[in-house]
Order: structure tokens, then sequence, then C-alpha cells
């Protein structure tokens, strides 16, 4: 068994800085089992969230030597030798130690247009397998938020989250617009309230993903291509208005009585 | 337009936890910015530099060859060299014909979404990497002028579509070698490999992506257009690295066709 230092940041909203624990570390063992140990050991009082230790929760999110992961998932024997340093998602204001307040995202939440379906036809609702299959990815997501924590434009900027949903709720516009059963639009929304405009692509959100969810490819990008095409497409904007005028001549013409 | 489910209200502020610091990262998270920036900006050197050159663009029937440069193709200037031009003349443009074409490759490859990610990062600092701070205090991202215009993507899509027919039909022509007749040369491989990178690089674009097929919500209601979201759909992954081999690619032709213009190197006929 092998020693290893981890330096965890405690503290709360008055303040705080990075303690160093000496450890043992076994084979197999993730960051989580290290935070474990120092709870029983060293520091009962050591706050952080977690609950299935299985990567399928989303509750134990922390920042890893910087980088945001979930800290069941990071196995402490593929991290370089050194110090790991522990510290809490910095997007989300502090609670306790490694316990953030992630309450911006579920406000977030409840802002997004729910499913509007059409009415019921005779024989009920039929989806079909390759449409069902298109928004399986985004229903992956376990709302760790570490895709909100990575993402600049609120990590770095707090005014920002005044009007901008960021990645974890692109991918849930996403598949509600891609829902084949879904007759709310919400490109407007997305483009003058959610703040989709902000996102510069960077792709941090998919890097962070434990789920691997190709957020940007899959979910921000095809959003930004229907925000396209419902305000920056001149061609786009011309065939719909012909489309319009050609429905609106067809149900006329089929109004009118015959000759 | 749909509107808010909740209007629950985000609470701004609230002191955030960890150290004051632009990062805790410990890798070598700058490597890749620094690859970025030095690729980027030999291509912006050499590509401009090849552009106001207006020679050794064209290799032609005194050589045996039919061979053009993709910086120079199509050729449209008044000033093309004999052999070069592909029929339309704009007599008005009497510098450099690169001039005139460049900005829609350009235009392209600056509004390309896997380029917008790489730029951000090394160039603008809008982050440098993940969890790095950002290099700016204000961020308005892609919703006001200038940024606002990386919106008409696909428009220079289109163009890069015209563009890629032009260059193929150059790969074609390449074929021949004027008083020998068909054959294969180095520089026809060349040419060929070219369009053929640049094609795959248009053909995984995310525009390219949502205007087959993307864009609909039903793929059992458009199975044609599922067809073909579904092949563009496996090149996208790897739009990254043809974005890299293809800008790499078209810079190597260039030096290529240049050096057998110049007569530094010989194209040489392999069948």
């Amino acid at each position: 068994m092998a020693n290893v230092t981890v330096r965890v940041w405690r503290g709360d909203a008055s303040g705080g800085d990075f303690e160093a624990y000496a450890l043992e570390k076994n084979e197999g063992e993730v960051v989580l089992d290290l935070i474990h140990r120092i709870q029983a050991t060293e520091a009962g009082d050591l706050a952080c969230r977690w609950n299935c230790k299985a990567g399928k929760c989303g509750s134990c999110s922390a920042e890893i030597n910087g980088k945001p992961s979930l800290m069941c998932m990071t196995r402490v024997d593929e991290l370089p030798e050194g110090p790991i340093t522990v510290a809490p998602m910095r997007t989300f204001p502090i609670i306790r130690d490694l316990v953030t307040d992630v309450s911006f995202n579920f406000a977030m939440a409840a802002k997004v247009p729910a499913l509007l379906p059409p009415p019921m036809p005779e024989g009920g609702y039929v989806m079909y397998q390759e449409d069902v299959q298109r928004g399986q990815e985004f229903r992956k997501c376990i709302e760790c938020f570490l895709c909100q924590d990575v993402c600049h434009v609120i990590r770095d900027h707090e005014d920002n989250k005044a009007h901008y949903a960021g990645p974890r709720f692109f991918i849930r516009y996403a598949e509600l617009e891609m829902h084949p059963l879904d007759t709310n639009d919400r490109r407007d929304l997305v483009r003058e309230e959610m703040g989709l405009g902000y996102c510069n692509i960077t792709k941090c959100c998919t890097e962070v993903c434990p789920e691997h969810i190709k957020i940007t490819d899959n979910a921000i990008i095809p959003l930004k291509e229907r925000v396209v095409d419902a305000h920056y497409d001149p061609i786009a904007w011309l065939g719909r208005k012909i489309r319009r005028r050609t429905k609106r001549s067809a149900d006329e013409a089929a109004v009118q009585p015959a000759p | 337009m749909a509107t808010v489910e909740h209007s629950s209200k985000v609470v701004l502020g609230g002191r955030r936890g960890g150290p004051d610091v632009a990062t805790l990262r410990q890798d070598r998270w700058w490597v890749q910015p620094v690859v970025t920036v030095s690729i980027l900006t030999s291509f912006i050197i050499y590509s401009t530099w090849a552009a106001f050159q207006n020679k050794n663009y064209y290799v032609g029937a005194s050589a045996h060859r039919d061979l053009i440069s993709p910086f120079y193709s199509p050729c449209l200037a008044n000033s093309c060299e004999p052999g070069a031009s592909h029929g339309l003349i704009l007599h008005f443009w009497t510098i450099s014909p690169a001039l005139l074409i460049l900005l829609f490759p350009l235009g392209f490859r600056m509004t390309c979404y896997y380029y917008r990610r790489s730029y951000y990062r090394a160039f603008w600092w809008s982050p440098p990497a993940c969890a790095v701070a950002d290099g700016h205090k204000e961020y308005s991202g892609e919703t006001r002028f200038p940024l606002i215009i990386q919106n008409a993507h696909r428009y220079f899509f289109y163009f890069g579509l015209v563009l890629n027919v032009i260059l193929t039909y150059d790969a074609i022509l390449a074929f021949n070698q004027p008083g020998i007749g068909l054959g294969v040369t180095v520089g026809t491989l060349v040419l060929v490999v070219n369009a053929a990178l640049l094609w795959l690089y248009s053909l995984s674009c995310h525009a390219c992506r949502h205007i087959v097929g993307g864009q609909v919500k039903s793929f059992k209601k458009h199975p044609v257009r599922y067809a073909f979201w579904t092949v563009v759909s496996k090149l996208n992954p790897k739009h990254m690295n043809l974005a890299w081999t293809s800008l790499i690619f078209v810079a190597l032709t260039d030096v290529y066709v240049r050096l057998v213009a110049s007569g530094a190197l010989t194209d040489y006929r392999l069948f």
C-alpha cells in the first residue's frame, strides 16, 4: 500500500482553504473512497454529497486536480503522481466543503416548456424506433451538473446565469425539439431567453460528461441550426412564406363554392 | 413561440467555493492551444504569401501537364495564366486571382463549428481550456455583431460545395497530360486526394448534417433524409480530423504545384 496526500478544500460562504490529509491508497480505489476514509478517520465533519458510488446518481461532482469529475468514477491509480486536489464545483455557490448550492439548475429546469403532443389519435400515439433512438442519448443524463460547472459562460461570468440555461438544459430543449409528437416551438425561447447564442462551442461540456453524451454535436449545434432556420436563413424564411401562402390559397380555394 | 413553464427566479451571487485562481489543473492544458495557434498561424502566413504571389500556380501544356493550385481555382481574373482559366473571366479583377476566391473557403472554415471551438480557445482564450478561467471580463458569446455572423455558416457551406465541384473537375483534368495523353502523375494523385479530403470535410460538417436530415422532427416520415442523415452522422465525429487534414493538405497541394511550376520539382508520371 502506497501513501497519497489529498488536499481537500474546506470552508463555507465565509471562506476556506485546502487542508492536506495523508492517507494510504489501495488498489482499485476511487477518489470518493479517499474522501470517505478522511471522514471516517480524520475529519468527521467533512461535507460531501454522494449516493450510489456507481456513476449513476450524479451526486459526487467535484473538481479533481482542477478537472470537473465524479469522485466515484475517478480512479486514484489513474491520476498523476503527487498530491490530489479536491475542490467543490466552482460555478455554484458554496454551502460547505465539497457541497454546493445547485438550485440554479432547478430554476432553469422549471422553465423548460413541457412536451405538447397533438390530440390523441384513435389507437393512441405511435413512436417509431428511429425517432426514439435519437432522443435516447439525451435521456442518459444523470444531472451531475458537471457540464454546467465547466461551461465558462456561467463559470466565469456570474451575470450570465440570469439568461443562460446551460448545456444540461440545452440537451433537454434539443430532445423536446426533436420529439416527433411535440408541437411546441422553443426556438425563439432558446434564442431570446435561454441564451443559446452565448454558447461558443468550446465543447468542454462534452469533454466532462460522465455519460459521454455528445452534448455539443448532437444537441447544442442542432439547436443552433434550428435557430438559424428560424432567424438567420433568408432562403428558409422565403420557403416558409411560400408554403404558408400556398396553403392559404389552397384553403381558400377549398371553401369557394364550385362554379 | 413557447413560453417558460414556470418563471422560477434565478438567484445570482453567493460566494463560490475553492480558491480564487485561474485554474487548479495540473496537466499541460496549454499544449493544445499552442499547437492550434502554431498550425493556424503558419497556414494563414503561408496562404497569404501564396495568394499574393500571383505566379507559379499553374502547370500547363508546355510542361505536358494540367495542374492548378487549389488556392487559384477557379481562376477568374484577367491575369490568369493561359490555360488556367475556367472560362469565365472577370475583366475588372486585375490583381491576384486567389484574392477573389479565398474569401469563401476562409469563410467556411472561420464559421465552421470545429474551428470556432479551436480558435475561441487558442486565440481568444474564451476559455483557453476547460476549467481554465476565461481571458475576458465581459462575455456576450455569439449574440452580437460581429460573431453573430457565425450563423451564416450554411451559406459558406453551399459556396464550399461549388468550389469542391470545381476542384474535382481540376483533379479530373489532371489525368490528361497534353501532348502525351491520359495518365497518372504524382500531381494527379495530389489533386485527387486534395479534392477527396475537401469533400469529406464539407460533408462531415454540422450544417450539412442538419440540412440533409437533422432538421426534421420525425425520421420515420422522411426515410430518404434519415438515410442521408445517418451517413453524414457517421462522418461527423471525424470532422475535427478532416478539418486539420484537409487544411494541411490544401497547403501542401499548393506547395507541390508551386514547386513543379517553378521548375524546382519534376512531376513524375506513374503510369
